[in-house]
């Protein structure tokens, strides 16, 4: 079998860090090759050798069986290696052709643009794949599983026949990543060569031929897919035995915590998102809201913080009505909030990470006395929580937050807000684009508060996630209350008939 | 990819390119390169390499010094309002303001010397916080661009400090263009009499708030609010800070910095009411002065004082017999090279990788 890429003995050093070592990965023609590692095991930094953006310390790389030396990414699109970009790299008012074509547009006789020409092309590249693309559309018109096809569309009218994805699914909603991976089989049956970059295991089980897995910047080893499960997989990658379901104590529901009463909420275009919505959480347990991405979760949650205004209703916490509070008041009357906009909502980025530990608390003592920052207890309080919810970075607690992996930012707001010690902590998509070590560990952390007595309020799209934790599961559909369940007396298929609206099942789990 | 490259890096590379742009066009223009050279270093130092038998003369650097005071004080405002996410660019009507109310208070108010100095500092202060609090209200309780209301309160600044002159102040009858000269007691000291410079005690206040910029920003807990609003306001209003509330004083306080930079230019170097015919350009200098040295204290100072050096060093020029337009022109390169930083990052990545391919080679 040839090989249409061949990476050999690649090392490549970062000054205090080995990034890789010593990795070999050999990818054959025609094969859809997946690339499998936990954040920061070194797998952006093995592509981004191969596209031309770092050079390796030493190793070869081969393409076609012939040696490269690839400085610069202008050399890979030449060698026919192209790159799908985890976030998108598109001009938002521009049309699909004006995107593809941005670079080397084709000329008229009279040296105009000649979109039509090009529209016609894209056209046929589309029909051949299966792609289903328009190409007038604009970008900004067109969803996120359409602005990755032309993304697609960009490597396949440049001629690339050795496509690299990057975590191409983190965006995506089942119903996309399932057709993602018709295409990427369809583009193998066409000729071309994929390397995907991924920590889903489901993914790889699905398309992948072969798997080269990374662990700390080291190869552990390649495999053949279909000889080999999931779980084995998931220790390659961790170095250990996974579990994959949490472990958990039945729940003690104590005392209601939060409770929300017939409230309602606009959205930000000023439509109702939220209806009539009622909701207890007590103490010692985790609710999960289950629902489709866009029936009304963010507003629920923005209204509960503070973040926007509830139009009608009230929201109890400990029997205090915060309804109208502003959001310092909510926090103080005990609150935590894990954003589902980690890099929006949770984390100053461009501040060192132990500025970020104390966002909340920066004005109480210890951290400031008179309104001056004490920097030692600031520097010791860092080291705690960095020690205590193991969060990794290159500079430890003066890293900036923006070079962290996404996992530890991830562990470093949910270090912050748990801390807290809260008696509600909400939690929002906690686990959104992180790897099975840190999904497991933050899945821990959050039972672990709930034994301790705080009331969860688990918000989130990944079902799998939802059953896994929850003690009680809460439905929202169009903005409504659709069902509220024991966990255990349900299953994947009623949760998901209540997320569609097909039934609705508020029972009375209120003991 | 940018993080290898820091701040203080792209601005002295800017600072090189800007002065060799300058060399090469005086080089052309047919004039003496050196003569450039001895220019600048005439105001850093007194000494005349032209004429080394002469004594040094520190009245040249006594003017570079005080050159600088002022446009180290619009620095730290355009740079403070910048820590916090937002362009001061209304500078220039702060230090119109700023200097107008300074001027009210030494001709309308009877006080002893150190007293009196001290009130019209604060009160130009003061105005220049109010020029700034009108933006930062607008900003964050209408969310009005806070760029378009600092331009037109430039303007408002101008006319409106010239017919509270005119109108309430005593007007010079001699000229008909500035008001009588402020009372001994209004006038900022000069610190040495052993030169003809007007270099004087109002450095005091410019140093006075450099440290006060950093200890602020870097030390309290207001600072800390600051920082995070501007880095990521919706992060900081997530976490409970009053974002519109630092939005306001932030704005006031870069007002007060450029208020202060009018007070100590009236009260130190003219001494007497003026009535504003055009911008002096202090403003908008501090904003060159704080993107070259990068919104922090030391940078702001650095850069304040390689400006002064520029301009004082422009003056000198013409006796050198080269056009002190050139002065301008290595600023206005300067500026453009910090402006293109990500073009100058480019190049030095690509320098990078030169220099690596030279090392691979010679290993091979």
């Amino acid at each position: 079998m040839a090989y249409a890429i061949e990476m050999l003995n690649i090392t490549k050093d970062f000054p205090g860090i080995r990034a890789n070592d010593n990795v070999t990965i050999q990818v054959e023609a025609n094969t859809v090759h997946a690339l499998l590692g936990e954040n920061g095991a070194g797998k952006s930094t093995i592509m981004s050798i191969l596209f031309g953006l770092y050079q390796p310390t030493s190793g070869i790389i081969k393409v076609n069986g012939k040696e490269v030396h690839i400085s610069n990414p202008n050399i890979a699109n030449s060698l026919g290696i192209g790159m799908v970009h985890q976030h998108f790299k598109l001009v938002d008012c521009f049309t699909v052709t004006e995107n593809i074509i941005l670079g080397m547009e084709p000329k008229t006789k009279y040296g105009t643009v000649d979109i039509k020409k090009a529209a016609e092309k894209i056209s046929k590249l589309s029909e051949k794949y299966g792609l289903n693309v328009d190409p007038y559309a604009k970008i900004e018109n067109i969803s996120v599983g359409m602005q990755q096809r032309v993304e697609i569309l960009k490597m396949l009218y440049r001629n690339s026949d050795i496509l690299i994805f990057d975590e191409p699914t983190a965006v995506l909603t089942p119903q996309e990543i399932h057709e993602l991976m018709l295409i990427m089989r369809n583009l193998v049956k066409e000729g071309k060569t994929i390397l995907l970059i991924t920590h889903k295991l489901k993914e790889i089980k699905e398309v992948a031929d072969h798997c080269t897995v990374l662990r700390k910047g080291k190869c552990i080893g390649t495999i053949d897919v279909k000889d080999t499960t999931e779980r084995q997989m998931a220790e390659m990658m961790v170095g250990r035995e996974v579990n994959f379901s949490v472990h958990k104590e039945k729940a003690q529901p104590k005392e209601v915590v939060l409770s929300i009463k017939n409230l309602n909420c606009n959205n930000f275009k000023g439509l109702r998102a939220v209806k009539d919505f009622s909701l207890d959480v007590r103490a010692g347990e985790i609710v999960g809201l289950a629902g489709i991405d866009g029936n009304g979760q963010t507003e629920l949650v923005y209204a509960i913080t503070g973040l926007a205004k509830s139009e009608s209703g009230s929201i109890f916490l400990n029997g205090q009505d915060i309804t109208n509070l502003p959001v310092k008041g909510r926090l103080d009357a005990g609150m935590a909030h894990v954003p589902e906009d980690r890099h929006k909502h949770g984390l100053v980025l461009d501040f060192p990470l132990k500025e970020n530990f104390i966002i909340h608390c920066y004005k109480d003592r210890p951290f400031s006395v008179n309104h001056i920052l004490q920097p030692q207890k600031i520097d010791e309080y860092a080291d705690f929580l960095i020690k205590e919810f193991d969060v990794r970075s290159g500079q430890g607690k003066e890293s900036k937050t923006r070079d962290m992996s996404g996992g530890n930012q991830q562990k470093a707001i949910i270090a912050r807000e748990l801390d807290r010690h809260a008696k509600l902590v909400i939690v929002v998509q906690p686990t959104r684009g992180l790897d099975v070590g840190a999904i497991e560990y933050i899945h821990s952390r959050i039972v672990a508060q709930r034994d301790a007595g705080a009331a969860v309020l688990l918000v989130s799209l990944e079902l799998d996630e939802i059953l896994n934790l929850s003690d009680k599961i809460a439905v929202i559909y169009d903005g409504q209350l659709s069902g509220y369940v024991n966990a255990e007396d349900t299953d994947e298929n009623e949760i998901g008939l209540m997320m569609s609206g097909s039934i609705k099942k508020v029972g009375d789990c209120h003991e | 990819m940018n993080k290898k490259h820091s701040a203080l890096k792209i601005s002295l590379i800017a600072v090189v390119f800007g002065l060799l742009l300058g060399f090469l066009v005086v080089l052309i223009t047919g004039r003496s390169p050196m003569d450039m050279l001895y220019a600048f270093i005439r105001s850093l130092t007194g000494y005349n390499l032209a004429k080394p038998d002469k004594p040094i003369n520190l009245m040249y650097v006594f003017n570079w010094l005080l050159e600088a005071m002022p446009i180290i004080l619009t620095g730290l405002s355009v740079g403070f309002a910048y820590r916090t996410g937002l362009f001061n660019i209304g500078g220039e009507g702060q230090f119109m303001v700023g200097s107008t109310a300074a001027s009210f208070v030494a001709l309308t108010i009877n006080m002893p010397l150190v007293p009196h100095i001290i009130l019209c500092l604060v009160v130009g202060m003061l105005a220049g916080a109010l020029w700034g609090f009108i933006p930062g209200f607008l900003k964050a309780y209408h969310n009005i661009n806070e760029v378009v209301v600092c331009i037109m309160l430039n303007y408002i600044g101008l006319f409106f400090s010239n017919y509270l002159v005119r109108t309430f102040l005593e007007i010079d009858p001699n000229t008909n263009a500035r008001t009588v000269a402020f009372p001994i007691t209004a006038v900022l000291p000069k610190v040495t009499d052993m030169t003809a410079s007007q270099f004087n005690y109002g450095f005091v206040l410019v140093v006075l708030c450099l440290v006060m910029y950093w200890f602020i920003l870097e030390k309290t807990t207001f600072g800390y609010s600051l920082r995070a609003t501007g880095f990521n306001s919706e992060a900081a209003r997530f976490a409970g800070m009053k974002v519109k509330r630092n939005t306001v004083y932030s704005m006031m306080i870069a007002g007060a910095l450029s208020g202060a930079a009018g007070a100590i230019v009236v009260l130190g170097v003219f001494k007497y009411g003026r009535i504003f015919t055009l911008f002096d350009n202090y403003g908008f200098d501090g904003i060159s002065v704080a993107l070259v040295g990068a919104a922090n204290a030391v940078g702001i100072a650095l850069s304040g004082l390689l400006f002064a050096l520029l301009k004082s060093g422009g003056n000198n020029l013409q006796l050198f017999n080269i056009p002190k337009e050139i002065s301008q022109l290595i600023q206005a390169a300067i500026i453009f090279f910090v402006a293109i930083q990500y073009g100058v990052i480019l190049m030095l990545n690509k320098f990078d990788g030169f220099k690596l391919k030279l090392k691979g080679g010679k290993k091979a």
